[in-house]
């Protein structure tokens, strides 16, 4: 029975909704914080555990295995199931998630060590729901699952965003997020209905087989892909919804490292995986995902350039690299998209981890309070520097294979123009990435970890005067408008000097490190499971020397500029004068959506304000004016007196008299 | 003799108790008005009665008369109450229902 992929998954699907279900429900645990967070821990290790297994066992049986539940009855049949669905791609997907579940909770405890145990209670209960929420969505046997779970890890992104909802910034990121995700999710769920109205099913295996056989009608397909693409174009924060993510960086780091770079903006990029099929009939919309996708990858890339927030730095690299996975996957090679969600998955929540430390113990999040951290953390440098590299693309580290898999797909697909983008980001993101490095971890210790001083030293910083008083460990309302610089101020440390964090945030660094190694070195050398993933036979010769040489020159360029001094770094900025002015008011890209706010929709309820105040109330206006009027002219007739009465009753007989008479 | 005398009998009586309550300014007058229009009526019950030998209309009559002295007896009850209340009984200054 234990030996069942399915029942396996089943139970990591429901360990998380127990700590969610008891966290919340036995509230007295939830206030005591770190009990909660232990059980949570626990749950999260025992989904752990069992989705390694249901990945092991699967992957020897290899054929998907179906455990569902009757669940939304109709005539005759049901017309949708519950359960979980498992195959190569969920399970491995189900290892990821709960993987980066379990090393976050835990990395959360020493992170969030300061918070109030009600808050830390409330913290854990959120991330177990978004567990659950994520591996129902990689589970679903069906896109109504799928649709449900989709919201749900939407909701856990508001509420894990808006953790610190005391502060304003904070509570309106989360806010920005789930509208700008939630307007995506009304394409996808408009394409479901209406692949559900082509073809009758909403389940997985069935529409692959009628997609497999051509068996399905053609007609109106591309629309429908169009709006699934839509869904996952808000969840994947691509071009033009990719405004939400960086404000995202609002929540705790943990969350950023857990939701906003290994699962939750990948499910765009999953469910794109899972119905590849469906998007190989309309290869216009292909198209169209590739381009987005590599534009998107090259605009957050500029982007993340000009950034002072590492974890800002970090935002745009995401969506940057969830751009390298819709090209390939535009590129009509999903499994290298997937691939690459796989390693990215790992390497990213080690960088936010990273820079969770480095923020844990700075208590500032941005790169000139920073340098010269490597002494005073060098195992956080060491594990910081391993994701860089891994992001960069270099050989022997995780993200290299992935890369070069993705750039021999785009190629091969002759996607000439999305190519190049790629190469060109593949080179800024090695420079971004080194340029973190440079700043923060070496050059000269700036008075730096002395964070009273770093504020005065960068007063003149452009982002006006903090309201960060440091050693106090009160968390600070963040009022900046430009929403640059967060101070977690919970985590300034009493302490003027930056140090190494506890055990407790270091394991899981190291764990994702090793991990990022481990696959970075088998697939390089193409050992283990790689050993037969060779499917780069369409990229050329020459792809993995350029690929990786303009990695290196984009290294060379920041460490020319931000570590040797070569380059004046102010010079270089001014080189690129007007992208740079551009890339510092995010190519106005927010400002279009405000204006769009204004405009469009403020003036439509203007116009509609102004016909319900005018036309619909002014016709009931003057119908009841009319009435009253009537009324008081009407009035003059009741004289009170009984005589006049006796008239009126007279006059309306001889009336009626002479009616009869003359009329009947 | 026939009919036509008993009905002209009672419509002379009608009118003049129509007349009475029309214009009369006092309530007690026009209750008395009231009572002879009661009455036109019992005449010409009684008359049709005699006129078609059928016993009904006199049996109609007893009802009417004592339905007629109730309502004296209330209105005039009435009377009374309205004159303790608003020290007067002239109709016209009884205008309440005025609009």
């Amino acid at each position: 029975m234990m030996a069942n992929p399915g029942t396996l998954a089943l139970v990591a699907l429901l360990s998380p909704v127990l700590s969610f279900l008891v966290l919340s429900i036995v509230f007295p645990l939830r206030r005591l914080g770190r009990p909660a967070a232990c059980f949570s821990i626990l749950c999260a290790a025992v989904a752990f555990a069992s989705a390694v297994m249901a990945w092991r066992i699967q992957s020897v049986a290899a054929h998907p295995v179906h455990l569902v539940w009757p669940w939304l009855p109709s005539a005759g049949k049901t017309l949708a199931d519950i359960g979980v669905f498992v195959d190569a791609q969920s399970s491995i997907m189900l290892c990821l998630v709960s993987l980066v579940a379990l090393l976050v909770q835990f990395y959360s405890v020493g992170y969030l060590h300061d918070e109030p145990a009600g808050a830390l209670g409330r913290y854990y209960a959120y991330q177990s729901l978004f567990a659950f929420s994520m591996m129902g969505l990689t589970l679903a046997p069906n896109l109504l699952q799928l649709f449900m779970c989709w919201e749900l890890v939407g909701l856990c992104s508001y509420l894990l965003i808006g953790y610190w909802y005391q502060r304003e910034s904070a509570a309106r990121a989360a806010v920005k997020a789930f509208w700008i995700t939630k307007a995506g999710d009304v394409g996808l769920l408009v394409g479901i209905v209406m692949l559900w109205r082509l073809t009758g099913t909403f389940d997985l295996a069935e529409l692959h087989s009628l997609a497999a056989t051509n068996a399905g009608p053609l007609a109106g397909l591309s629309i429908i892909t169009f709006c699934i693409y839509l869904g996952a174009m808000g969840k994947s924060a691509q071009f033009p919804f990719h405004v939400w993510l960086p404000d995202a960086m609002e929540g705790p780091t943990p969350v950023s490292a857990l939701i906003h770079a290994a699962t939750m903006v990948t499910a765009g990029v999953y469910l794109l995986v899972r119905t590849d099929w469906l998007f190989a009939l309309t290869p216009n919309v292909l198209l169209v995902v590739a381009w987005i996708g590599a534009f998107t990858a090259l605009l957050a890339a500029v982007l993340a350039c000009v950034q002072d927030d590492i974890k800002r730095v970090l935002a745009y690299s995401t969506v940057s690299q969830l751009g390298y996975m819709m090209t390939a996957i535009g590129a009509g090679v999903a499994a290298a998209g997937f691939l690459h969600l796989l390693t990215h998955g790992l390497f990213k929540a080690l960088l936010f981890l990273g820079a969770g430390s480095v923020i844990h113990a700075v208590g500032s999040n941005d790169l000139p309070n920073m340098g010269g951290l490597a002494r005073r953390m060098p195992q956080t440098a060491t594990v910081f520097i391993v994701g860089t590299l891994s992001l960069a693309g270099i050989p022997l580290f995780g993200g290299y294979l992935s890369k070069e898999e993705i750039l021999g797909a785009v190629w091969g697909a002759h996607l000439t123009g999305p190519f190049l983008l790629l190469m060109l980001v593949a080179g800024l993101t090695a420079f971004y990435m080194f340029r973190v490095v440079f700043l923060a971890f070496f050059g000269t210790p700036s008075p730096v970890a002395q964070v009273t001083h770093a504020h005065a030293a960068h007063g003149s910083h452009a982002h006006g005067v903090h309201a960060t008083t440091a050693g106090t460990g009160a968390r600070v309302a963040h009022t900046d408008l430009h929403n640059e610089a967060v101070v977690e101020g919970a985590h300034v440390n009493e302490t003027p000097h930056a140090h190494e964090p506890p055990a407790t945030m270091l394991l899981p660094l190291w764990v994702l490190a090793l991990m990022t190694m481990a696959v970075g070195v088998m697939s390089t050398l193409h050992i283990g499971a790689f050993a037969q993933g060779e499917s780069t036979e369409a990229a050329p010769g020459w792809l993995t020397p350029a690929a990786v040489g303009v990695a290196l020159a984009g290294i060379l360029l920041a460490w020319a500029a931000y570590q040797a001094r070569a380059i004046d770094a102010v010079r270089l900025a001014n080189a690129f004068g007007p992208i740079r002015a551009a890339a510092l008011r995010k190519f106005w890209i927010d400002d279009v959506f405000e204006a769009i706010y204004t405009v469009v929709l403020l003036g439509f309820s203007r116009i509609v304000g102004w016909v319900d105040r005018y036309l619909v109330d002014g016709v009931l206006n003057l119908v009841s004016d009319w009435t009253v009027q009537a009324g008081d002219e009407l009035r003059g007739i009741q004289t009170g007196k009984p005589q006049d009465y006796v008239y009126g009753v007279g006059a309306g007989v001889l009336v009626l008299i002479l009616l009869m008479r003359l009329v009947f | 003799m026939g009919l036509q005398p008993y009905l002209l009998l009672s419509a002379a009586v009608f009118c003049i108790g129509l007349f009475g309550v029309t214009t009369r300014r006092n309530t007690i007058g026009i209750l008395l008005g009231i009572e002879l229009m009661m009455n036109a009526v019992n005449i010409n019950l009684v008359a049709f009665a005699r006129y078609t030998a059928v016993a009904s209309g006199m049996v109609f009559t007893v009802f009417t008369i004592c339905i007629t002295v109730t309502e004296a007896a209330l209105g005039l009850a009435i009377v009374i109450l309205l004159f303790r209340v608003r020290r007067t009984v002239m109709a016209d200054h009884l205008d309440l229902l005025k609009g």
